[in-house]
């Protein structure tokens, strides 16, 4: 085995003007994220808990678009949807149309082990949520000032935002593998800026914005429909197994050649060790670490 | 080459011993939504309207879990869930939740081709097919007495099941294929392809019987229960969450894709893959190609082929 691997996302996408210091702020937080699974990792916890607390770290944080801080619906209002799924068995749990649960992440790790399926949204998951007894707040909590002024900019160019005219923040996302080779991948957001109400994206579908087995785990970040149009988290695990590819060489054609004209990016680990990160987007905030020492944050 | 259509209204523990009275009408469902899907393609229609006509017929069947005669939730409603894609373009809509749209499947294609989104859910659907002007009624119309006795013996017997489960009796004996509480579903699809090649898939479902509010399944995942692209259009029927974790719908695409094999064989291989007793599927292929494979005890299907061939079974031979 190769030891452990750790990465994380905040988002494909990001415009080459932001200012220097929202850049440096999306890192730090990247990094500090990464320090979490770190100690995390080196207390032996596995892969499933890791990718888990690291995501609660990052949608407690405003600064990304999951959690507090998600982007805000056509009304103002947050949906906030979720994934997470352990590769060993392939379990899995998923989360959307969330309104008052403070770590969706936790939602779905819930809808994993404690209910008989496997995906709950809108009130039947906050039903649950309820009975599971998990953190409630008012949807306010959610909602920051800089996604207010960025709706109503996107409400006055009249679109559904994946343009750099009004940069909004990214998708949150986790992959580990931990010393005994066993994968997980987490995916957590509040959507599109403008959404439709109901709207479900990528992020909460396995297979497509999230998914982990034997050999990987992913999680992806972008336009929503191309990632669901190209399956594409479960698109890397495929071609390692049915083309033989090693993890970089399946990042690399998956991103190549799936895409078409869609815009995303995405993160992943495989049993062995390794760590990998592939976007055609221009830039996406991520890190990742190895067990060997080896620390990387970066956007570009 | 010609057109090719495949359908199916759900892959079960079908008992072999199936009564007349409920075996009779859903062949005969089978074939009235087999002729439809032939009919259209004898007048041109592009596969995704075949596929979604044939859908809509089998969601106003009550015979199955679609539509009217979706089972019901916990609470004794419907929340009802579809999801169609165009194989050639890989433009897909999705929706779930919903309790007062006749047809889903159809709000599904709208989803696809009148937003910006590819997956709408629970009131957000709802208030979208209104705004279409799509058929809504009362949710009562979709619940039939089969589901309300299906219900009350699931709930007696804390499960959440299949809806072809047999009368509780036989379930003891049968006690340990169902002792983990979830259950294979029913569901409704169908693939379509013209001489074109031109592929089609379209799925639509009431879930599981007994399920939570807010469950959703296998169906309206891309690339689970539902996926189409150039090489094929592939529906799945069964046990939401193996399907999932096998990503069903995908895979059979990328095992043609990456080994090479025929749609018989990839079908085959994929439903293999997955455990016993939980997954059904049809295809159909960019050449014509038609396949039916299912390792549960039957699966209500049927197919038919522009050289005039037909075929409508529930058990049978698993290889097709």
């Amino acid at each position: 085995m190769g030891g452990w691997a750790i990465a994380v996302h905040g988002g494909a996408g990001v415009d080459p003007n932001l200012p220097k210091e929202r850049q440096e702020e999306g890192m730090r937080l990247l990094g500090r994220c990464l320090d979490v699974g770190i100690s995390a990792l080196r207390s032996n916890i596995p892969a499933i808990d890791v990718v888990e607390l690291v995501v609660r770290e990052l949608e407690t944080d405003p600064l990304f678009n999951s959690g507090r801080g998600s982007v805000l619906t056509e009304n103002g209002t947050v949906e906030m949807e979720a994934s997470i799924m352990d590769g060993p068995k392939r379990r899995c749990g998923a989360v959307s149309g969330l309104t008052t649960v403070k770590n969706p992440i936790s939602l779905a790790r819930l809808v994993m082990d404690k209910s008989p399926h496997s995906y709950l949204a809108f009130s039947g998951a906050e039903e649950f949520a309820e009975k599971q007894g998990v953190a409630l707040v008012d949807n306010e909590y959610f909602i920051t000032e800089n996604n207010v002024a960025m709706l109503k900019l996107a409400k006055e160019v009249n679109s559904i935002v994946f343009d750099y005219r009004i940069p909004a923040p990214g998708t949150v996302g986790c992959v580990v593998v931990d010393k005994e080779g066993r994968c997980a991948a987490a995916t957590s957001t509040g959507g599109l800026m403008n959404k439709m109400r109901g709207r479900i994206g990528d992020s909460p579908l396995f297979g497509c914005g999230t998914y982990a087995c034997e050999l990987c785990g992913v999680s992806c970040t972008g336009e929503g429909e191309a990632i669901n149009r190209s399956t594409l988290a479960r698109e890397v695990a495929a071609v390692m197994e049915y083309k033989g590819l090693n993890l970089h060489e399946a990042v690399d054609f998956v991103i190549r050649n799936r895409l078409d004209e869609g815009k995303a990016g995405l993160i992943a680990v495989s049993k062995k060790g390794e760590v990998v990160s592939g976007f055609n987007t221009t830039g996406m905030f991520r890190g990742c670490a190895t067990e060997d020492g080896f620390m990387e944050v970066g956007i570009w | 080459m010609g057109w090719a259509i495949a359908l199916h209204g759900g892959a079960g523990d079908i008992p072999l011993s199936l009564p007349p009275e409920r075996r009779l009408p859903r062949e005969a469902a089978l074939r009235h939504c087999l002729g439809i899907g032939i009919a259209a393609f004898k007048a041109h229609k592009h596969p995704l309207d075949v596929a979604e006509l044939v859908v809509r017929e089998l969601e106003n069947h009550p015979n199955f879990n679609a539509g009217r005669g979706s089972v019901l939730t916990n609470s004794g409603t419907v929340e009802m869930e579809a999801c169609i894609m165009d194989g050639k373009t890989k433009k897909c809509g999705a929706v779930s939740g919903l309790t007062t749209v006749v047809n889903a499947i159809s709000l599904a294609r709208l989803v696809m081709e009148k937003t910006p989104h590819i997956y709408l859910a629970f009131e957000g659907a709802e208030a979208f097919a209104r705004e279409q002007g799509l058929e809504t009624v009362d949710s009562s119309y979709f619940i039939t007495p089969e589901n309300i006795e299906r219900l009350k013996q699931a709930q007696e017997a804390h499960r959440v099941q299949i809806d072809y489960t047999q009368p509780v009796q036989k379930e003891v004996k049968n006690g340990a294929a169902n002792a983990d509480g979830d259950s294979q579903i029913g569901t409704v699809g169908c693939v379509a392809v013209d001489s074109e090649g031109n592929l089609a898939t379209a799925t639509s479902t009431g879930g599981l019987v007994n399920k939570m509010l807010g469950r959703i399944g296998d169906t309206p995942i891309i690339g689970a229960g539902t996926y189409a692209n150039h090489l094929c259009a592939v529906s799945a029927t069964g046990r939401g969450e193996a399907i999932i974790r096998g990503t069903v719908a995908r895979d059979v695409a990328a095992v043609m894709e990456f080994k090479g094999l025929s749609l018989k064989e990839a079908a085959a291989y994929v439903v293999d893959q997955v455990p016993r007793g939980t997954t059904g599927l049809v295809a159909v292929s960019s050449t014509g190609e038609v396949a039916m494979p299912f390792n549960t005890t039957g699966m209500f299907r049927a197919c038919a082929t522009e050289d005039g061939y037909s075929e409508i079974a529930i058990w049978d031979s698993p290889s097709k």
